[in-house]
Formats: structure tokens, sequence, C-alpha cells
């Protein structure tokens, strides 16, 4: 198997609280995997120093995208590499047609390829279209269009924060389709979940805890600890050696 | 209309791209170069009268009593040379129960060196509705200076809407003063949406007086200044009468070296009254940045687009 993203020996402090404790993860081109974990476990931390955010840059230890040391790169240079971020969130925009978002994401392609995306996440592009990007939309539609403009894009390598968060049940099986279809076309993403249906949708996991890895292994494999051990966490988010490990 | 009139009228509908509007005969329209009417159409219920001066232009504008102009009325305001001072005392009335809607165009696309002052009155008759969009073309360099500045009386029931707007070139200096009083249950809503950079400077001053029982006023204004643009936002709103509803909102983005301030003042001095104030002044989301950098965009490109949807 061929990894796609390496981070190695990985750790990052804030406020003189480490985050992430020396993290080694592979991420293995055309697979799904899901990183797992109670809240404030430190998944989001490691998303947001994969793709270089505000904040969280200064890290300590490798990342590599494709074989290339990307640490010294900026946002845009890693997107421009083949990987983005799918916020947990999604930002609004004042003004902004959903149109010109997602034609913004695909470097200027064709409107009809900007529709086909739109319908891609089960959003009418006749209605959807023409907008904005701002707060008259729904948190579900938000998650929609921000997927659209991931696919829009088409990188080699997605990186979703909680992709079920805030969403119904039709819009998570919407996802879960594009997640399958993503496969299909052998693009790579990664899921970062405290959520069991989201991790089934995954063919590998890693299980974060209190900003250290407890596991890595098939997702089938990691779905009966996490959530048996790790979803009714007891030991708040401090690994207890003898219970979890 | 001479030749000269011609090539002007023709130059100025190309650059502010209203080509069409001389094939519809049911759209009214008059271009007014520097301090001279070089074409004009009008339809019936429109009355646009002039007065040519040397240094000024009059312009009594009035739309009769119960007339609806379905299509809005074109008015461009324009001086095609490098130089000069454009000065037009302008004075709409829109008389009890019309309706119409005006986009005037104010066109300086080589200026240098040019001044629009704009002094105008507009009267809203009882129940009358009237919409007033201007949007301006400019050169390149911001040599222009322009100074729209107006009274605005809207009677019982009357609604008026205004939306200022730079769709094309450097800002230059822009100093608008618009005050109105408002009726009962009239609605005035005023919206300014202006990118300033290199040296532009951005002046706005908009103040509502909601005098009568369920007037209701929103004043609006989004401004982006980069560079070392700077932008003032003056909003004032009161209210004196029962059950007056108003919002003021103030955006101002900046990028670079501007410099942004706003100044929103509420007022309300009859307690059933109310009135609300948002503004929002800063450099452009971080999260708005980022996302449209994790899909590729340079900043300089995510911030361009983000400053275009907030204006748009």
């Amino acid at each position: 198997m061929k990894n796609i993203l390496e981070v190695k020996d990985l750790s990052f402090s804030t406020n003189g609280k480490n985050i992430l404790k020396n993290i080694n993860i592979e991420v293995w081109e055309g697979y799904v995997h899901a990183i797992v974990g109670p809240n404030g476990a430190g998944k989001s931390t490691l998303a947001s120093a994969i793709m270089g955010l505000e904040g969280y840059r200064d890290y300590q230890g490798s990342i590599y995208l494709k074989g290339e040391e990307i640490s010294k790169l900026s946002i845009d240079e890693r997107a421009r590499r083949g990987i983005t971020l799918g916020w947990q969130e999604p930002a609004r925009y004042e003004g902004l047609l959903i149109k010109d978002f997602l034609k913004a994401s695909a470097r200027n392609k064709s409107n009809d390829f900007i529709f086909k995306q739109l319908e891609r996440v089960g959003l009418d592009p006749e209605e959807y279209a023409n907008r904005a990007v701002d707060k008259t939309l729904s948190g579900g539609e938000r998650k929609k269009v921000e997927l659209a403009s991931i696919l829009a894009m088409d990188p080699d390598l997605v990186l979703l924060d909680e992709p079920d968060s805030g969403i119904d049940a039709e819009t998570l099986d919407k996802m879960f389709e594009i997640i399958k279809e993503q496969k299909k076309n052998k693009r790579t993403m990664v899921l970062i979940t405290h959520s069991l249906a989201v991790l089934k949708q995954a063919d590998h996991a890693f299980v974060f805890c209190n900003g250290e890895i407890l596991m890595k292994a098939e997702a089938q494999k990691v779905i009966p600890y996490f959530k048996n051990k790790c979803l009714p966490c007891k030991h708040k988010n401090i690994p207890d050696e003898k219970g979890a490990r | 209309m001479n030749n000269n009139n011609i090539d002007l009228t023709k130059e100025l509908s190309r650059i502010i791209q209203t080509d069409d509007i001389f094939r519809q005969p049911d759209v009214a329209h008059i271009f007014i170069h520097h301090h001279k009417v070089i074409q004009s159409h009008l339809l019936p219920g429109l009355e646009i009268k002039v007065k040519e001066y040397e240094d000024h232009i009059e312009v009594n504008t009035t739309v009769e009593k119960d007339s609806k102009i379905d299509k809005p009325v074109h008015m461009c305001f324009g001086m095609l040379p490098e130089q000069g001072i454009q000065k037009i005392i302008i004075h709409n009335d829109i008389r009890e129960n019309a309706s119409a809607s005006f986009l005037a165009h104010c066109a300086f696309p080589n200026a240098v060196d040019i001044q629009h002052i704009m002094e105008g009155t507009i009267q809203v008759g009882k129940n009358a509705h009237y919409r007033y969009l201007e949007r301006h073309v400019h050169g390149l360099y911001g040599g222009v200076k322009v100074y729209p500045h107006s009274q605005i009386q809207l009677a019982e029931g009357a609604h008026f809407y205004s939306e200022f707007e730079l769709i094309k070139g450097r800002a230059g200096l822009i100093d608008i003063q618009y005050e109105a009083n408002c009726e009962a249950n009239s609605v005035l809503e005023m919206i300014a949406r202006i990118s300033g950079k290199g040296n532009d400077q951005i002046m706005i001053k908009e103040i509502g007086h909601l005098k009568g029982e369920r007037a209701r006023g929103f004043l609006n204004t989004k401004v982006a200044a980069t560079d070392h643009a700077k932008a003032e936002v003056y909003n004032k709103l009161t209210a004196s009468a029962a059950y007056a509803r108003g919002h003021v909102s103030c955006i101002e983005i900046i990028k670079d070296n501007g410099i942004v301030s706003a100044i929103p003042i509420v007022e309300v001095n009859h307690p059933k009254a109310h009135i609300t104030h948002e503004a929002a002044l800063g450099s452009v989301d971080s999260k708005q940045l980022q996302t449209l950098m994790a899909r590729g965009l340079t900043e300089n490109e995510a911030t361009d687009l983000i400053i275009q949807g907030l204006l748009s």
C-alpha cells in the first residue's frame, strides 16, 4: 500500500498544554481512514496541523504529502498539492454566491461542472446556485455546500472534520454515498469523528486519546473497542495504562 | 441631436453598459454630460425639467400622482474629459401613490481631476414607492471626488430604497451625505457598498429620523479598505414615535494598511420605539480565508473573493 500522507513524530503544544504527543500515522492512498476518539482527544488539532492552519503550524515533527515534506508550505500551497479540509462548522460568507464559491474551488471550471457537484450532494442547482453561502442556509445545507466545494476541487486527499455534525439522517446518508463514491474513484479520505456510524464508513482507523494514538487497526477491529472502551470514556481523556492500552 | 451628442451618448452608454435601453421604447432615460442634456426619452407620468447653466445643471423630476413607471428610469450623469466639475442640483418628487425606480449611472472613466457634486432633495409622497440605485464607474487612478448629498422626506406610508455602489474603478474620494425624515408607516432603506484602494477616501454619513408611528428604517453599509484607503462611516437612526423600528448595520473590512472607522448612533426617545445596531470592523475573517485557501486560492485571491461577495 502506498502512503499518500505520513505524519512522523508530530507533537504540538499550546498554552503550556501538550495537545499532540509524538503522533505517527500513515494514510494509504485510495482508502477511507477514520481518526476516532472522544472530544478533546486532539483529532481536529491533528487535521489543522496537517492542513497548516493558523495557530497550528508551530509543531515538532514532519508531515509528508506524496513524499514531500510540507511543513514549510502555506495552506494554499498544501491545497494545490492535492489536500483539503472540510470544517466541522463550515464558514459563512455574506453575499458570496454558492456558484462563485464552488467556481473558486474548481479553479473556474464551467457552470455545468459546478451544477453537477451541487446535484451530487443533493442540492438543486436551480434553487441553490445563486444563493449566498450565508446565514440563510441551514447547517445541513452549508455542510452540503462545503462538500460540493470539495468535490469541485477534486483533491487527492480530503480531511473531513466531524462530517456528521449538525446534519439530518437524510443528509448523512448522502454524505456516506459520496464517501463510497470517492473511494470508488480512488480518492483518499480521512474522517475525523466520534461517531460510530461514520467510523463504519472507514477501512482503517486510528483511535486517539489525550493527544496520543491508542490503536491503529482495520475499522472493523476498532469498532468494538471504540464502542465499548472509548466512547463511554471513564478516564476523562487521560489514557489509563491498565484499562485503555 | 447633433453628431457630438450622439458620440457622447454612445460612449457613455458603452461605459455603463446600457446600449440596449435605446431599443426599448418603454424605458425612459436621460443622459447628462457635464452640464448639458445630450439625450432623453420620457414616458407618460414622468416629467423631467432641466435648466442648463455654465457652472451647474438643475434637474427637476416628477413622477405624477398614481403613476406607475414599470421599468427603471436610467439617468446617466457623466464626464468623459480628464478634468472638470459636474454640479447637479436635483429635485425628485414622487407623488402620492406613484411608483418608480431610478437607476443613476455616474461615469467618470478618464478622471484625473474630476468633481461630481450632487445636491438633491427627494420627496416621496403618501404611499408612494421610490427606488434609487446609484452606480458609479470611475477611472483606474482615483482622480475623482464625488459628493452625493441629499435630503429626503418620506410621507405617510411611503417607501424609499437607495443603494450606492461603485461597480468599477477606484473610489477616489466619496463623500455621501443622506438625511431622511420618515412619517408614519413609511419605510426607509439605505444601502452603501464601496471598496477603496490606493489612497482612496470614503466618507459615508447616513441619517434617518423615524418620526411617525410604525415608521421603519434600515441603514446598511459595507465597505472594504485595502492598500492605504481610509473609510469613515457615520450612521445615525433616531426613533421618536410608537412602534418605530430600525436597524443599523455596518461591516467594514480592511486589508494591508487600510483604515476603517464606524460611528453608529441610535437614539430612541419613545418608550414603544426600538432600534438595534451591529458593527463589525476588521480584517477578513480567518476561517473564511483559510477555507478558501484550503481549496487552493492564494491569500490575495481569497480576500478579493470575500470582499467581492460582501460588496455584491
